[in-house]
C-alpha cells in the first residue's frame, strides 16, 4: 500500500516513557537518522535523577524532544507536533504540552487499571472523551513487538523490553527516515548478545512495517534537507564538544591535557569522555572529592600541564578555596562548571544558568576569574578552546559555564578544519629575567609581561629558575612574601587589571540587528541563545523591531557593551535565573535593563520571549 | 654516595656536579620560632638532599598551612606553599604527570590530619609517588594553642579549658590502615635518625609517610620529653630494625613477644625464650605486625615507642607509574591521537 507523503518544514517529537523505556536510546537514534538525512537538529532530553524511580509514576518519567527541520533552527520546539506515551505516566505528564489537533501514539498495553491508578487516572483517557482533541493512536505496542518476537530464543521480558525499538521503527516510517543506521548501530551495541540482537532488529523492522500496512497512518511525513553551509557534519552533544574542545586545546598548545574530576551529574560524561583519549596523552584522574579533583588539575598546571577540572554546581562551591589559590599562584587552570538546578543538590539532571554570580564572586578576598560561556552544544568546542587560550596567555583560573541543556542536547556540528584551528603559545619561562642589585641574574616570578600583565610560568625541571610560589600575598615582581599594605593594594588591583585586560583580545560584541533601526535588544549569555534567537525571528515576522546580541565572555565584557547597551531603547536580559547578569550589567554600566527570568530547570520556550517582545512592542508603541 | 642507591629515582634528572647542603638553602629568612623542632628537621634535610645527587631543579616541595608548612620557602628547589590540608592533592597531579621529578609534601598533624585526611589516605591508598613529612607536635601552633587531631584525650587547650573530649589518631596507624607502603617515625633531634629513615623513604617507590615527633616549645613544650630526655629515653623507645629481634630498654633488657591470644607485648628477655622474641620485618607484605607495633605505645606516658621504619613494601606499583604506562601502551598499541580524525568521528554526513 503505497501512502500519501505530506511535505512539512519542521516537525517537533516528543518520546516519553518510564525511565526503564529506552527512551533516551530511541531518541538518540531517531537524531542520528535525521541528522544523516541532512536536517537540522536540535534535542532536549529530560530525565530523573533517580536511575530507576518506581516504574509507571510521574517521577520515573523519562522523555527526549527532538525538533527537525529543513531550515535552521535554533531550539528543540515548545511543543511537540507527535508524542510518543509509553504508559500512563507519560501521558499524564507530557499531555498538557501537546498542542490541539497533533498526533498522540499511546502504548495500550500500559493502560491497565493498576497503571492507571498509580498516576490517578479513574478511567483510561482512551476510553474516555477526555483525548478527543488529539489525533489518538491507541497502539498495542508491548503485545505486538512480543508477537513480533515469538519465535525468537528470548524471555518475555527481553521481548517486551525491545518495545522501543518498535516504536522508533514505526516513526521512522512515519516520518520517512531511513533504517540502516538503526540496524547497524543495533548489531554493534548488541554484538555480544546475538540473540538479543536479532530481536531488537526484528521488533524495529515489525514497528516500520505496521506503519506501512495499518489503517491507522493514512499519510507519512517528509522533511527535506536544511540548506546548511557546505562542508561534512556530524550530530554533537554539548559534552562531547567540549570533550573534544579540550584536547583541542591541548594539541594546539602542546600541553598534555590532565583532567582532575569527580563524578557529578551532569558533568560525569566530560570525564568518561577524556578518560577514552589516551592517545592524545590525556591523563584523567578520578579524585577522592571535588577538592582533590581541582587540587589535582592545579599540582599538573604547576607541572607544565594542561590542568581542567570538570563539575557542576555543587562541586564548584567545595572547589573555591583552590580556586582562589589559582588566582593567587597566577597558574593557567581550567574550571568548567556544567550548571544544573540549585541551591544544594537542587535538581541534578536540570538546566539553570544561576552560578554565574558564584563564578563571578564566589571566593575569599578581590579574586578576578575571567568567565567563558558557550551558547549552543557545538559552540562548546569553540568556547573551550577560548578558554584554554585566556587561561594560558594570562596565566589565569578561567571558568567555562556549560549548562545542563548544553551538555545533553545536540545538534549537527560543521567538522572544523583541525589546520585551521588557532594555536596557544605557553611561553614557559626559560631565563633569569632580573637582574639583582649586585649585578647577578636571578628570576622574579612575579614581574609581569607588560602587555598582558602575565607572570612568567616557569616549571620544575628549568634549571637557574627555582622558585616558591603559595597563597600568601607576594611581593610585586619578585614573590616573596610581602605584608606591605601598599603591596598588597597594588597586588590587588594588578590580578584585576589583569583580568580586565582580557578585553583588550575578545572580539567586539556583535548586534543582530537586520534594519539597524531596532528599538529592543534581547541579551542573553548561554544556552538560551537558540530560544531568544528564534523569539526574535518571530517577533521580526510580525514586524516587530527586536535586536539580538549575546554574551560569550562574562568576565570581562566585551570592550563596546557599554556602548551598545546605550544604543537601545529597552534592553531585555531573559536569563535562567533570577536576574544575576542583568545585576552585573546594571551594577556595571548603570543602565535600566529589563530582567526576564524564570527558574524551572527548562529551557526558554521561544513562544514566552515572543510575548516578552510582543508586550514591550505594545508599550513602547503606547507611550510614543 | 652515589645516586645509584636510589633507583627508585631512576627517572629524575642526576646533578652533574656535587651538592652541598647550602646549595638547598634560600636567602629568606626562617620565621619560625626560636628554638623550635622545625629548624632541626630543616638543617637534617638540607643535609640530606645531597645524598640523592638530584639537579635541584627536579625537586619539589608541596606543602599546606601551618608552621611546618612555612618549609618549602626555606628550600632552593622548586615549592610551593598551597592552602590547608590539600598538598596531598596537588602534589599528586604534579606527581602524576611529571615522573621526572623528586616531589616531597611537608605537613603537619592537623593539616595532614584534621581538615586534610581524606587527601592523605587517599595518596597513600594509590602509593602516589610522594614523599610526605607530617611533623607531629600534638597542637594547632599557627592558630595559637588549640588541641589537634594528635592531642592527648583531656588536653587543656584555649579551645578545650574543661579539657579536649577527642580521642587521639595515631598517624602511622592511619597510613598502615590506608595500606601505605613505606611507613615510619622519627624524631626532630635524632638527626642521624632522621637521615636513615629519610634515605630509606626516598629509596621507596611509591608513596612514604614519615611521622616526625617535633616539640612545639611555644604552645606543646616538651610534648616528646621521654623519648628525648638522656636518662629515660632508650627505655621508652623501640628501635626497629630490619631482619633483628625487637629488644630495646637502657641495658637491652625489654622485648617484644606474642602473647597466647597473638597480641603484641612487652616482655622482660629474662622471662622469655629467646626464641619468643619477635623478629622484625619491615618488608612483610602483610601489615598485621606493624600495626601490631604501632599500637604499642601508651600516648600518654610515650613507653614503648617504636621509631624507625615500620613498613617497607613493594608489591604495589606506584600510581605515577602506572598512569604513565596506561597512556604509552595505548599510544603504542594505536598510535598517537589524529585530532582530525577524532573531530570527523564515524558518522559524519556532507552538505553540497
Amino acid at each position: 500500500m503505497t501512502k500519501q507523503v505530506v511535505q512539512v518544514d519542521r516537525v517537533v517529537i516528543r518520546f516519553a516513557g518510564d525511565s526503564g523505556d529506552g527512551m533516551q536510546l530511541t531518541g538518540d537514534r531517531f537524531t542520528s537518522e535525521a541528522a544523516w538525512m541532512g536536517n537540522d537538529l536540535l534535542t532536549l532530553p529530560n530525565f530523573p535523577a533517580e536511575i530507576r524511580a518506581p516504574a509507571g509514576t510521574l517521577p520515573g518519567v523519562s522523555s527526549f524532544q527532538l525538533a527537525f527541520a529543513d531550515h535552521d533552527i535554533t531550539t528543540p520546539g515548545d511543543q511537540p507536533n507527535v508524542l510518543v506515551a509509553m504508559n500512563p505516566a507519560a501521558l499524564k505528564a507530557n499531555i498538557a504540552d501537546l498542542p490541539r489537533g497533533s498526533d498522540l501514539i499511546v502504548n495500550t498495553d500500559e493502560f491497565t487499571k493498576r497503571n492507571l491508578e498509580k498516576v490517578g487516572y479513574a478511567s483510561s483517557p482512551l476510553e474516555d472523551d477526555s483525548l478527543e482533541a488529539y489525533r489518538l493512536h491507541p497502539i498495542a505496542l508491548t503485545s505486538m513487538t512480543v508477537e513480533a518476537l515469538k519465535e525468537f530464543d528470548v524471555t518475555k521480558k527481553e521481548a517486551e523490553r525491545a518495545k522501543n525499538m518498535f516504536a522508533l521503527g514505526l516513526l521512522l516510517w512515519l516520518y520517512h527516515r531511513p533504517t540502516e543506521g538503526t540496524v547497524d548501530f543495533l548489531k554493534k551495541k548488541f554484538a555480544a548478545k546475538p540473540e538479543i540482537m536479532k530481536a531488537n532488529i526484528a521488533a524495529f523492522e515489525a514497528g516500520w512495517s505496521y506503519g506501512e500496512t495499518t489503517e491507522e497512518f493514512s499519510v507519512q511525513y517528509e522533511v527535506k534537507p536544511a540548506a546548511m553551509p557546505a562542508g561534512t557534519y556530524r550530530n554533537i552533544t554539548g559534552n562531547l564538544a567540549l570533550s573534544y574542545g579540550l584536547i583541542a586545546a591541548s594539541e594546539q598548545s602542546g600541553l598534555k591535557l590532565f583532567l582532575g574530576s569527580y563524578p557529578i551529574t551532569p558533568a560525569s560524561d566530560i570525564l568518561h569522555e577524556l578518560s577514552k583519549h589516551k592517545r592524545f596523552g590525556v591523563m584523567t584522574f578520578q579524585a577522592e572529592d571535588e577538592i582533590a579533583g581541582i587540587g589535582a588539575a592545579l599540582g599538573a598546571s604547576y607541572g607544565g600541564s594542561l590542568g581542567i577540572t570538570t563539575t557542576s554546581g555543587p562541586g564548584i562551591a567545595l572547589k573555591s578555596e583552590t580556586i582562589g589559590l589559582a588566582v593567587s599562584l597566577e597558574l593557567p587552570l581550567l574550571v568548567i562548571n556544567v550548571q544544573r538546578g540549585g541551591p544544594s543538590t537542587g535538581l541534578p539532571t536540570k538546566t539553570e544558568q544561576s552560578d554565574l554570580l558564584q563564578a563571578m564572586f564566589g571566593r575569599n578576598g578581590e579574586s578576578p576569574v575571567p568567565i567563558v560561556a558557550p551558547q549552543s552544544p557545538a559552540d562548546c568546542f569553540d568556547a573551550a578552546l577560548e578558554a584554554a587560550r585566556i587561561a594560558v596567555t594570562y596565566r589565569t583560573p578561567v571558568f567555562l559555564l556549560s549548562d545542563g541543556y548544553l551538555a545533553n542536547g545536540s545538534e549537527p556540528w560543521q567538522i572544523p578544519d583541525a589546520t585551521e584551528l588557532p594555536t596557544i603559545d605557553p611561553a614557559f619561562a626559560t631565563a633569569a629575567n632580573h637582574t639583582s642589585d649586585d649585578g647577578t641574574e636571578e628570576f622574579w616570578p612575579y614581574l609581569r609581561d607588560p602587555q598582558t600583565l602575565a607572570r612568567p610560568w616557569a616549571i620544575p625541571g628549568t634549571a637557574g629558575l627555582e622558585h616558591r610560589i603559595g597563597g600568601l600575598e607576594k611581593a610585586d615582581g619578585s614573590g616573596n612574601i610581602s605584608y606591605d599594605p601598599d603591596n598588597h593594594d597594588h597586588m590587588v588591583r594588578l590580578r584585576q587589571a589583569k583580568v580586565d585586560a582580557v578585553a583588550e583580545t575578545i572580539p567586539d560584541l556583535e548586534v543582530d540587528d537586520p534594519d539597524g533601526d531596532a528599538r529592543i535588544l534581547m541579551l542573553g549569555w548561554g544556552s538560551t541563545y537558540g530560544p531568544i534567537g528564534a523569539a526574535c525571528q518571530i517577533a521580526r515576522r510580525s514586524g516587530i523591531k527586536v535586536a539580538q546580541a549575546h554574551l560569550r565572555h562574562l568576565n570581562p565584557f566585551p570592550g563596546n557593551l557599554g556602548e551598545i547597551l546605550k544604543r537601545y531603547d529597552k534592553v531585555v536580559v531573559p536569563e535562567i535565573n533570577l536576574g544575576q547578569l542583568n545585576m552585573l550589567l546594571r551594577a556595571r554600566f548603570l543602565v535600566d535593563t529589563y530582567g526576564y527570568n524564570q527558574v524551572r530547570g527548562l529551557p526558554f520556550k521561544s513562544s514566552e520571549l515572543v510575548d516578552v517582545i510582543t508586550e514591550l512592542d505594545q508599550q513602547m508603541q503606547e507611550s510614543l | 654516595m652515589s645516586t645509584d642507591a636510589f633507583p627508585a629515582l631512576s627517572l629524575v634528572p642526576k646533578s652533574d656536579v656535587e651538592m652541598k647542603a647550602k646549595d638547598f638553602k634560600t636567602d629568606q629568612e626562617v620565621r619560625w620560632c626560636p628554638g623550635c623542632g622545625d629548624y632541626a628537621i630543616l638543617a637534617a634535610i638540607q643535609g640530606f638532599m645531597p645524598e640523592l645527587g638530584l639537579k635541584k631543579e627536579n625537586i619539589v616541595f608541596v606543602s599546606g598551612i601551618g608552621c611546618s608548612s612555612r618549609f618549602p620557602y626555606y628550600m632552593d628547589t622548586y615549592g610551593m606553599h598551597s592552602i590547608h590540608g590539600r598538598a596531598p592533592a596537588i602534589a599528586t597531579g604534579l606527581a602524576t604527570t611529571r615522573p621526572d621529578l623528586s616531589v616531597w609534601v611537608v605537613t603537619g598533624d592537623g593539616d595532614a590530619l584534621s581538615i586534610g585526611g581524606n587527601h592523605l589516605i587517599h595518596a597513600l591508598r594509590r602509593n602516589m609517588n610522594l614523599k610526605i613529612l607530617l611533623f607531629n607536635n600534638r597542637i594547632y601552633g599557627l592558630t595559637k594553642g588549640q588541641y589537634s587531631p594528635t592531642s592527648e584525650q583531656g588536653k587543656v587547650t584555649k579551645s578545650t579549658p574543661q579539657g579536649s573530649l577527642d580521642y587521639a589518631f595515631n598517624p602511622v596507624s592511619v597510613a598502615l590502615g590506608a595500606e601505605a607502603t613505606f611507613v615510619a617515625r622519627t624524631i626532630d633531634s635524632d638527626r642521624k635518625h632522621m637521615t636513615e629513615v629519610l634515605r630509606a623513604a626516598a629509596a621507596h617507590e611509591g608513596s612514604a609517610l614519615i611521622e616526625i615527633y617535633q616539640n612545639c616549645n611555644i604552645f606543646n613544650d616538651n610534648a616528646w620529653e621521654p623519648l628525648k630526655e638522656n636518662d629515660v629515653r632508650e627505655d621508652n623507645l623501640i628501635r626497629l630494625q630490619d631482619g633483628e629481634p625487637i629488644i630495646f630498654g637502657n641495658n637491652a633488657d625489654k622485648c617484644v613477644v606474642r602473647d597466647s591470644d597473638g597480641h603484641l607485648q612487652v616482655m622482660n628477655v629474662a622471662d622469655v625464650d629467646q626464641a619468643d622474641i619477635i623478629i622484625f620485618d619491615a618488608h612483610a607484605k602483610d601489615p598485621g605486625l606493624a600495626f601490631g607495633l604501632s599500637r604499642l605505645y601508651n600516648p600518654r606516658t610515650l613507653t614503648n615507642t617504636p621509631i624507625g621504619v615500620f613498613r617497607d613494601v613493594t608489591h604495589r606499583e606506584a600510581y605515577d607509574r602506572m598512569a604513565q604506562q596506561q597512556v604509552a601502551d595505548v599510544i603504542d598499541a594505536q598510535g598517537p591521537g589524529d585530532l582530525q580524525a577524532l573531530l570527523r568521528g564515524s558518522d559524519t554526513w556532507t552538505v553540497n
